[in-house]
């Protein structure tokens, strides 16, 4: 048993780097109604920046702040520069924009800083938590971490003026026109924030993953399943989603006889989609009903 | 008279002919890709890719090249080297290396970097008598002659290293139990498979748990490992994940004989982001000089070496030992070429890369060699085994040789 | 919306849309197409025969992932699973079983219509995004089983599996490189065929029907669960026979040949030839093949980068893929005939 508890308390630590950027994936899937496969890439470049940052002397937190000022500002300029020209192309078209920002961003942060690992820097220390071997302080400030951001989205887009625009521009772009709200703004704030949240994320994520070009690939597939099957609706859900996928997995691997190990990423995936039979918008997604 | 004019025309022209055959004159020999001012030679690295961080040797390499050509080249021929990206991908490097063959018409294929990569051209090298030199992986199926006479590796093949391994293990912790960390591919089961054979049912294995290239970290698994008792920790790993590794072991305090792989011993891309503290102690093993060991500090091929990295590849990683690797591979390509003298052509050039006895290279520990036959195709044999201490990798007992021969 | 509507007009008029444009000059433009494919190999270097061999076979890749996306609208992220389930079907059964390498294509076939109508099934329940991860899971998984140890004496494991390129049958004088060029032509012109008759007949129809209103689908008659999974089923047979062309080609197979990033670059092809056209597939087999070596001559430092930005400027240029551009110059060059 001392084994299963072992497995979850690790599979929470993961599922934290997966719940994460499931939050930003959220995050992005409300402002645009699609999937962003950039994301990771995105989440990657800043947190280069910000061990750019550190390396030219920065103490953490100013570092900590400037990304994510740099990054908002990034996904505002991403949205405004690259997507607003094909915003009337079919969406199969956005989507091959995102491929190629993946391929941009990736390789030129191997060009820039190459593709060593990197060590980063956690506010959190190392050191098991409270002396237990059983969840080290960086993972338990991650989870912590991810829980604040997820409580401050809910009241933003429960309880602001600018949350609820959002929501509505996203939900019915041209009724929000008539209401008066700037659709394209809203648009371009919801990805500076996902952009942001992103930062958060990668800064997190490094210090356990080690910082280069490729560490946010594999964590990408787990984010996009996490938020799947949370609910791409449910900020919530994403998080719970998270945990959930990080801790099956784990289970899977240590528990299932013989081929858990080496399938261990094939079981999890095909349990969500199991999940997603009986529950095709997701654990928490409302379905949406349209009228014909 | 007239009839003496036409047989000392005859005799003249049987002459010429004469001389024309004899072996002076036949010297220069050339294949597709050699000629007389230059040597073509043909490359696959990944420079893109989830194994971007090997394209470092393909650089190095292409740095090396520039100053033999600055120098005046191969028997005055200049090197020619034509690297394309195959982003690990092995339908990809069928590809290139195609293209190479067949549409720049390289002399040879050198150092194309990947098992699977590799695997997947080698029946074409051999169909095409094309040499296929130097691969840059230590699985060992590269030392088949027999079969593909066109292939070669040239480091230590893996299994002789788990072989050392094992032996160590026998010797010091004949009571241990031993558990293994290995990616799911060629690289890794070969390491295991290595060690196993060496092992030779003398010490159990505990666990054995492979991981991914697509896993973010390999924590569960070192989790796995310490609940599994095992003490010693078998360590097959790239870079990226053993530098996880060493961190995770650490962080839950589980303080194994932790043998680490000789592709992830680098103390820059390692053992600096993993922790120095965390990787004290650490075991593996090495055949050639860290340009982090503060001993060779003096040595004349060290600062060579550097002179080298200073002028022809200044962006360079000094603390990493892929660009050692690819000097000394380079360096002995060049020697291969150098045996070859005039008779550039591919069979020659097989010969001669099947003919380097005891072939010093400064870089090198001292006391190893280079060492091929036609019967031998495994260049490099023997390593040493090294300590960490905690801040620098330090070399104890005698070099070996690995047991691990042709499959 | 409004560009796949006209083209469900245009198709269920049993014409391409451009048709009136070319009706005179189709016969001879297709005459003239067929001299040249025919020669090519005599004229071109063998290199470049096996890429377009290559750029081929995934264009028949694309096909099969226009099947199901384009004209069914279901959205497939996973259709390197059903290359890699034909390739590899292809290199077992000429590794093991000694099959000649022309009935491995049907047996191919075979297989992937079976596992992707198995597939289809329970996928009926998702829609959109949560198809996407399905599928995305089966691409992902897909390596990962083929690398298993259950399976690695067929499989080979990581090793893979080499497989030996035919020669030309009957003695003919050309060499295996033109030869598969050629058994590959044959191949592309009788799926491709197949496949336009299919997109104009009747079930065509309801497929396309689907895509556009499958409430309105199923009031009309149309078994609507019978015919997303029978699609699947035929988007898989396409894609595993060009898993197989792939195999016997490359003359290896190993599952790191066959991860996700396959099935993205598929996606890219399908996108950019413009989904819902059969003839731009075959720009998208082109751009897999090509566009990720001209990057590379540009900048090899930077490959992905300038692969990246040039995706942006084809999307810039052609929103709707080459097939969207083709007809929009046709209908300006029909205006101006006028």
């Amino acid at each position: 048993m001392e084994l299963l508890l072992h497995q979850v308390l690790a599979g929470l630590a993961t599922g934290g780097i997966y719940a994460c950027l499931a939050l930003a994936l959220v995050m992005i899937y409300q402002a645009i109604d699609h999937l962003n496969f950039a994301q990771g890439e995105m989440a990657m470049f800043s947190t280069f920046i910000a061990w750019q940052l550190m390396e030219l002397g920065t103490p953490y937190w100013i570092a900590f702040v400037v990304t994510l000022a740099i990054s908002f500002v990034a996904g505002v300029l991403i949205d405004r520069v690259l997507f607003r020209p094909i915003h009337d192309a079919p969406i199969l078209s956005h989507i091959v924009v995102f491929i190629a920002l993946f391929g941009i961003l990736n390789s030129l942060a191997g060009f820039i800083w190459d593709f060593n690992v990197k060590n980063f820097p956690t506010p959190f220390g190392s050191r098991p938590l409270l002396g237990s071997g059983l969840i080290s302080s960086h993972d338990a400030g991650m989870i912590g971490v991810t829980i604040l951001l997820l409580v401050f989205l809910y009241v933003f887009f429960r309880h602001t003026r600018i949350g609820l625009a959002m929501r509505a521009a996203a939900a019915n772009p041209q009724s929000a026109r008539l209401a008066g709200i700037r659709v394209g703004w809203m648009i371009a704030l919801g990805w500076g924030m996902a952009a942001a949240i992103g930062a958060v994320a990668g800064m997190l994520i490094a210090p356990v993953v080690f910082l280069e070009p490729n560490m946010m690939t594999s964590v990408l597939l787990y984010g996009f399943a996490a938020a799947v099957v949370g609910g791409l609706t449910s900020p919530g859900g994403a998080v719970i989603g998270g945990f959930a996928v990080g801790i099956i997995e784990n289970l899977a691997g240590t528990f299932i006889p013989y081929v858990g190990r080496e399938l261990k990423l094939t079981i999890a995936l095909f349990l969500i989609v199991a999940v997603l039979l009986v529950k095709p918008a997701g654990l928490f997604g409302r379905r949406v009903v349209s009228r014909v | 008279m007239k009839m003496h004019k036409s047989w000392l025309f005859a005799a003249a022209l049987l002459g010429g002919a004469a001389l024309a055959a004899s072996p002076a004159a036949a010297q220069k020999k050339y294949d597709p890709g050699a000629s007389d001012t230059e040597i073509k030679i043909g490359n696959t690295n990944p420079y893109s890719g989830p194994a971007s961080a090997y394209g470092v040797i393909g650089k190095t390499i292409t740095a090396y090249f520039n100053k033999v050509n600055a120098e005046g080249g191969i028997n005055g021929r200049k090197i020619n080297f034509i690297s394309y990206d195959d982003g690990y991908s092995p339908p990809k490097t069928v590809e290139q290396a195609r293209k190479l063959v067949e549409s720049d018409e390289v002399l040879l294929l050198f150092q194309t970097l990947g098992t699977p990569c590799n695997t997947a051209i080698q029946k074409y090298m051999n169909a095409k008598k094309v040499p296929q030199l130097f691969v840059a992986t230590g699985a060992t199926k590269w030392n088949d002659p027999k079969n593909y006479p066109w292939t070669i590796g040239w480091q230590p093949n893996y299994q002789s290293e788990g072989h050392i391994y094992a032996q160590y293990l026998i010797k010091n912790h004949p009571n241990g139990k031993i558990g293994i960390l290995f990616q799911n591919d060629d690289y890794g089961k070969d390491y295991v498979k290595g060690l196993k054979d060496g092992l030779n049912g003398k010490l159990p294995i505990v666990a054995e748990l492979p991981y991914e290239t697509t896993d973010p970290t390999v924590d569960s698994q070192i989790v796995n490992l310490k609940a599994s008792g095992a003490d010693v920790f078998f360590n097959v790993t790239t870079p990226k994940f053993a530098a996880q590794a060493i961190k995770k072991a650490a962080e839950i305090e589980w303080k194994p004989v932790h043998l680490l792989n000789n592709v992830s011993n680098s103390v820059g891309s390692v053992l600096k982001p993993a922790g120095f503290d965390n990787s004290k102690g650490i075991l593996t093993t090495i055949y050639l000089k860290d340009p982090t060991d503060p001993s060779w500090k003096d040595d004349a091929a060290y600062k060579e070496w550097a002179a080298f990295m200073d002028k022809y590849y200044p962006d360079g990683d000094r603390t990493s030992t892929f660009t050692v690797y690819g000097y000394l591979v380079a360096q002995t390509l060049v020697q291969v070429l150098k045996q070859s003298g005039d008779d550039l052509t591919r069979e020659n050039v097989m010969k001669q890369a099947a003919n380097l006895k005891s072939l010093e290279l400064g870089m090198l520990l001292p006391g190893i060699t280079v060492n091929t036959g036609p019967t031998d195709f495994a260049p490099i044999k023997q390593m040493q085994m090294e300590r960490f201490s905690g801040e620098k990798w330090e070399r104890f007992g005698p070099v070996l040789t690995g047991g691990g021969g042709a499959s | 919306m409004k560009e796949d509507l006209a083209l469900a007009h245009g198709l269920a008029a049993r014409r391409l849309p451009f048709a009136n444009l070319l009706a005179g000059w189709r016969p001879a433009a297709i005459a003239v197409g067929l001299v040249l494919i025919v020669l090519l190999p005599f004229v071109a270097k063998n290199f470049f025969i096996f890429q377009l061999t290559l750029a081929l076979i995934y264009a028949i890749a694309i096909l099969g992932l226009n099947l199901l996306t384009g004209f069914n609208g279901q959205f497939s992220l996973g259709h390197s699973a059903f290359y890699a389930i034909g390739a590899y079907t292809a290199a077992i059964l000429m590794d093991q079983a000694d099959m000649p390498y022309y009935w491995t294509l049907p047996a191919a076939g075979l297989v992937c219509l079976v596992s992707g109508f198995l597939f289809g099934l329970p996928a009926l329940r998702l829609e959109g995004i949560y198809l996407a991860l399905a599928t995305f899971a089966l691409a992902v998984a897909i390596p990962q089983l083929l690398k298993s140890t259950p399976l690695e004496p067929w499989t080979g494991g990581v090793q893979g599996v080499v497989i030996i390129k035919p020669d030309a049958p009957f003695g003919l004088p050309i060499n295996s490189d033109q030869w598969l060029y050629f058994f590959t032509v044959a191949v592309a012109i009788v799926l491709y065929v197949c496949a336009i008759n299919l997109v104009r007949s009747r079930t065509g129809r309801a497929i396309i029907a689907i895509r556009e209103n499958p409430i309105a689908a199923s009031a009309m008659g149309v078994n609507v669960s019978l015919y997303k999974s029978l699609t699947f089923g035929v988007s898989a047979l396409y894609t595993g026979i060009a898993g197989a062309l792939g195999a016997i080609a490359v003359q290896f197979v190993a599952p790191d040949s066959f991860t996700f990033f396959l099935s993205i670059a598929l996606f890219v092809g399908l996108i950019v030839g413009g989904v819902g056209s059969i003839p731009g597939t075959l720009v998208g087999g082109l751009l897999v093949l090509f566009v990720p070596n001209i990057a590379e001559e540009v900048s090899k430092g930077l490959a992905g980068a300038v692969y990246g930005v040039i995706l942006i400027l084809v999307i810039y240029v052609m929103p709707s893929g080459a097939a969207g551009l083709a007809r929009l110059l046709a209908g300006q060059f029909a205006r101006l005939r006028r």
